[in-house]
């Protein structure tokens, strides 16, 4: 349970206290986020279906005129976003270990790895000649890309969030960094969304 | 019953006001979102009365034809997305940390945030009506929902999503709850039934409720970026649209129905004195539902673009569905036969569920075969199907339920005899309007049409009566209610004499349900074992005897 | 169970079985069916009919016994006989579901290729038609009527045995008006005139929105989704006067959008074709909808947006 900010009545603020002291000896909340990426892989799982749907029923794939993409940017991208996976891994490690130096260092560098990764996609958006309105592979990739792109973009606000949280003294431990694994299971989790959408949209 | 939580001296009390905060308390928010669904089904029915005024007569004469379109989207969209589905929702978080055991739900705070979402996405739509109602039905079917009115269309999107996250959010809490929850004792196969079917609903909403959202998210963009997903006009395909929105919007129906069968299950065996007949079965058959239900989408659309092959699977698998639902209508049966039946409004409703939805199943089973749905989609049969289904099925389910687990809400018990005029006046209305909709459609009366062949009059106009005895039929209801919470007959813990563990506390139940952790002393639907007839021990009694045995 | 329970138990399964046999092929809930088609999807209605009346009088005779029978005596506390299944029961009563709708299916199936549904010219989704290029022209309203053969009914078994060659006829569904294009004779008509007898295969467009065929006399529907093609096979046979309906929500006037199948002598429909024919080549100025389109949809006309460049726009695809 994070901060609270409504909680008017005093009866109110003890029953939440005791909320979360049951919650020490028992934890759900791993199991909630991976109730939550289930649900959002679904979402993923509607728009690739949509995307193999057009691939397979319209008579051109892409559609005519459409321009090839570039692979080696993008592919660079993708081994980057691939890598910061372990990168980050490396920072649960540590944090296991008691050493919050050491999840801040991986965490700071997962983060620089996402930031390059969004970069590379804006660059790539600008440098591309069809626009979203453009034909149904345009919209596609830009959806796809954009949704995932903004699914990258929390999980870099998450893992700020984490080292922002990891400044406080004793706030993650070996015992307790909540924190730390959910983020890093959502980062794992956009990663492979990632692998698949590199296969459907740039190789297929 | 004593001190309940260590912090506090006095028994805290719940507040009026508490009712309507950002309040964690499982039990308030089930409340919530109980009187919230009520408020739009009130809304809902409003709609279905203008549009079955319209309807008494062949011409269009009541409203505009826009704004017929109009009724029939918000009255299709309300009554799903903002009075069955929250309702379920709503039972669901007030019963199942009871029935477990358990002080709260996992998340609390979530449980307040995927509440507070349905006002939000209701007063959103209702708030259509005043600026642009959308009018492409519920079904949204593109092109024409892009060419209905942007921001109608728009304001429908934006209050589905935002229902569907809370449904999604709703569903996490769902699924955390009952599977980490339990009591230690309670095994899977020692849950209520209820819980039966929250798994197998929630399982449902978390896997098909995120597919809509991507749907309308595309359509979002075909809608105001100009894209063409859906649109053939720039190369896209709108079938696409009707296989993304049927994978959630068939599960949905059974998201409307599961947790009525759940309900029915527990009120069935309560009320017969009988334990429910092969619990084993009916638990898993939800289970069985639920998978199924990720497989038959394309039901709704044998007469769409789709190549025979899929028609022919589609019809194999909906057709599967028949099986498991059946064992749980003979299940029912086989419950209250032979038992000793308490007729009460709780019961009545529960067995009049029974008796109408098998009216739905069995049209359902109808539909399921090609050839005939080649004639009967999209008719008034379709109509008179699902209503029979979703009314004659959900509604007078959560009715039952209301009529059961009031005095457990409110400690008090509603009136038996306005309960009892209410069943009749909601089974014979329900009969009234739907039955006579299924000969509509077979003789040629199609859906959503405000203009129709005037040789349909006579049954138009009895569907039309029947819809207003329907509306009639819940005054009495909410005069019982309202009678009830303050003036009712005071109601104990245990006043219906069950076994499952909500009933081990207080009615109203304490602010963390239980003085202490409930003991698991015997199986939720043990009636008639171990207690001999001629001993009249109540099961207060044999609880205590069971603590002191375990030296409490 | 005594024998007395016995006879009751027979006698009354014997009752519900004639019911159910009696009220199956005697419900009157369907409208004439004037195609072979419409018969053998008739049969399946009638089957399903007889099935669903027995189960509906076992359950719900079943629930009324019940809560007469077994209500609680006033001064009974006691609880029932804790009876917590019957496993043989149970798998008959998971069986005997089994076995109905594994019997449907298969039913449903032989009724589906009767009709044309498998043949494998129609069952195959060809998948949207690129109309893009074409909507980029001047007659926008247009989807393109390409040769490929589409989704839908098929011709029948029983005709292809015949070796009888249909009768093809375009449909063209709009916002709110069907038109039928004869492209042998290219007269465009807004009702659809069939000679009796002749296999009929239509194919099916739509130039806007999702608009669907239904005859309830030919118990068939398909849906007319832009952008692709349908088809939808039948043969007419007996002659009369039977509405064509848009099943699927196409807008606010979706309930006025409904013409006439004419299914008429062979001789008739000649005579008919010639004169539309004569009249189309006479006046071409001639507003085609409004002229002909039925008098429920014509107070509409304007509300509709039928105006002078859409019947141009009619008239360049009729040609």
């Amino acid at each position: 349970m994070q901060g609270s900010t409504v909680n008017p009545s005093q009866e109110e603020l003890q029953y939440a206290e005791t909320a979360t002291t049951e919650q020490e000896h028992e934890d759900h909340r791993m199991f909630g986020v991976v109730l939550f990426l289930v649900a959002e892989s679904m979402i993923f799982f509607g728009l690739f279906s949509a995307y193999l749907i057009y691939y397979f029923v319209m008579p051109e794939w892409p559609p005519e005129g459409t321009p090839e993409l570039e692979l080696l940017l993008p592919g660079v991208n993708s081994l980057i976003l691939i890598s910061s996976s372990f990168v980050m891994h490396r920072g649960q490690t540590a944090i296991k270990n008691d050493d919050v130096s050491g999840l801040r260092f991986w965490f700071t560098l997962t983060a620089i790895m996402g930031a390059i990764f969004l970069g590379g996609q804006v660059y790539e958006y600008s440098t591309l000649e069809f626009g979203l309105t453009t034909n149904l592979f345009a919209s596609c990739f830009y959806v796809l890309t954009g949704f995932h792109g903004m699914h990258v973009t929390l999980g870099l606000f998450l893992i700020l969030f984490v080292l922002l949280r990891s400044r406080r003294d004793n706030h993650y431990s070996s015992e307790s960094h909540f924190g730390v694994e959910a983020s890093e299971l959502y980062w794992h989790f956009v990663d492979v969304v990632w692998i698949i959408l590199f296969g459907l949209v740039y190789l297929l | 019953m004593t001190t309940p939580v260590s912090t506090s001296q006095t028994e805290p009390q719940r507040n009026w006001k508490d009712y309507f905060t950002f309040n964690t308390d499982h039990k308030v928010i089930g409340i919530q979102y109980l009187v919230t669904s009520f408020i739009f089904y009130l809304i809902g029915g409003a709609l279905a009365a203008a549009i079955r005024t319209e309807l008494a007569t062949p011409e269009s004469d009541f409203v505009d034809p826009e704004v017929y379109n109009q009724l029939f989207t918000v009255h299709g969209t309300v009554m799903i997305f903002l009075w069955i589905v929250p309702a379920g929702a709503g039972l669901a978080n007030y019963l199942i940390p009871l029935m477990i055991g358990a002080k709260d739900m996992a998340f609390p705070r979530l449980n307040a945030v995927a509440f507070w979402l349905i006002p939000v996405g209701g007063l959103l739509l209702m708030a259509s009506f005043f600026i642009e109602a959308p009018q492409a039905g519920w079904t949204s079917y593109p092109p024409l929902s892009l060419t209905m009115g942007q921001v109608g269309e728009e304001i429908w999107i934006l209050s589905v999503l935002i229902l569907g996250t809370s449904s999604i959010l709703g569903a996490i809490n769902f699924l955390a709850t009952i599977i980490k929850m339990r009591i230690p004792e309670m095994g899977w196969f020692d849950m209520p039934l209820f819980c039966w079917s929250m798994v197998a609903t929630a399982i449902m909403v978390l896997l098909s409720t995120p597919v809509l959202a991507a749907a309308l998210i595309m359509l979002s963009f075909d809608l105001l970026v100009g894209t063409s997903f859906f649109d053939p006009n720039g190369g896209g395909d709108p079938v696409v649209y009707q296989h993304m929105f049927w994978f959630y919007s068939h599960p949905a129906v059974y998201i409307m129905i599961l947790p009525f069968f759940g309900v029915i299950s527990d009120i069935l065996p309560v009320h017969a004195r009988k334990p429910i007949f092969g619990y084993r079965a009916i638990a898993l058959s939800s289970l069985a539902i639920s998978f199924l239900s990720l497989i038959v989408w394309a039901h709704h659309m044998f007469t769409t673009g789709t190549p025979a092959w899929l028609r022919i699977f589609f019809m194999a698998t909906t057709m599967a569905v028949a099986i498991p639902t059946g064992i749980k209508v003979f299940g029912w049966c086989a419950t209250i036969w032979g038992g000793k039946l308490r007729l009460n409004s709780a019961m009545l409703f529960g067995i009049g569920f029974v008796s109408s939805f098998v009216i739905g199943g069995l049209s359902g089973v109808m539909l399921a075969s090609t050839p005939f749905d080649l004639h009967a989609h999209d008719t008034y049969f379709v109509v008179g199907h699902f209503h029979y289904v979703l009314f004659g099925g959900s509604v007078l389910g959560l009715f039952g339920a209301i009529y059961h687990w009031f005095p457990k809400m409110t400690g008090r018990y509603m009136n038996e005899f306005w309960g009892k005029v209410h069943f009749w006046l909601t089974l014979i209305g329900l009969n009234i309007t739907f039955l006579p909709m299924h000969e509509l459609g077979l003789e040629g009366m199609n859906r959503r049409i405000a203009i129709y062949d005037a040789e349909f009059q006579p049954l138009n106009v009895v569907a039309t009566l029947g819809s207003y005895l329907l509306a009639v039929s819940t005054f009495p209801f909410m005069i019982n209610v309202v009678w009830a919470i303050f003036k009712g007959q005071p109601a104990s813990g245990n006043p219906w004499k069950a076994l499952t563990l909500e009933w081990q506390t207080s009615s109203p139940p304490l602010i963390e349900n239980f003085e202490e952790e409930p003991v698991l002393w015997c199986g939720p639907y043990d009636y008639g074992i171990d207690v001999p007839p001629e001993d009249q021990q109540s099961v207060q009694e044999l609880l205590s005897e069971v603590k002191t045995d375990m030296g409490r | 169970m005594t024998t007395a329970n016995k006879i009751t138990i027979i006698v009354l399964a014997i009752l519900i079985a004639i019911i159910s046999l009696w009220y199956g092929q005697n419900h009157g809930l369907l409208p004439a069916a004037v195609a072979p088609e419409a018969e053998a999807i008739d049969g399946l209605f009638d089957f399903m009919m007889i099935i669903a009346t027995g189960l509906f009088l076992l359950i719900q005779g079943l629930l009324i016994y019940t809560a007469i029978r077994f209500r609680r005596k006033p001064s009974d506390d006691t609880d029932g006989p804790p009876i917590e299944g019957n496993v043989a029961l149970e798998i008959v009563w998971t069986g005997i579901p089994t076995v109905i709708v594994l019997i449907l299916s298969i039913y449903s199936f032989e009724v589906y290729s009767t009709i044309g549904g498998l043949n494998p010219k129609a069952a195959k989704d060809e998948g949207p038609q690129p109309v893009a290029e074409e909507t980029q022209s001047e007659q926008g309203l247009m989807a393109s009527a390409s040769d490929y053969l589409a989704l839908g009914l098929g011709e029948s078994p029983a005709n292809q045995a015949k070796n009888l060659t249909p009768l093809s006829i375009d449909v063209n569904a709009i916002q709110y008006a069907f038109l039928f294009t004869y492209p042998d004779t290219g007269v465009v008509a807004s009702e659809l005139h069939v000679p009796v007898g002749q296999p009929i295969q239509l194919n099916i467009s739509a130039g806007d929105v999702i608009h669907a065929f239904w005859v309830p006399q030919l118990r068939l529907k398909q849906d007319a989704i832009p952008g692709r093609e349908a088809q939808l096979s039948f043969t007419p046979e007996k002659p009369g006067t039977y509405p064509i309906i848009c099943a699927e929500l196409c807008g606010p006037y979706h309930g006025a959008m409904k013409t006439n199948l004419i299914i008429e002598s062979q001789q008739d429909y000649e005579a008919w074709l010639q004169q539309q024919q004569v009249a189309q080549s006479e006046s071409l100025d001639n507003a085609v909808a409004l002229e002909n389109s039925n008098s429920l949809l014509t107070p509409y006309a304007n509300q509709l947006g039928v105006n002078q460049q859409l019947l141009d726009e009619l008239k360049a695809y009729s040609q």
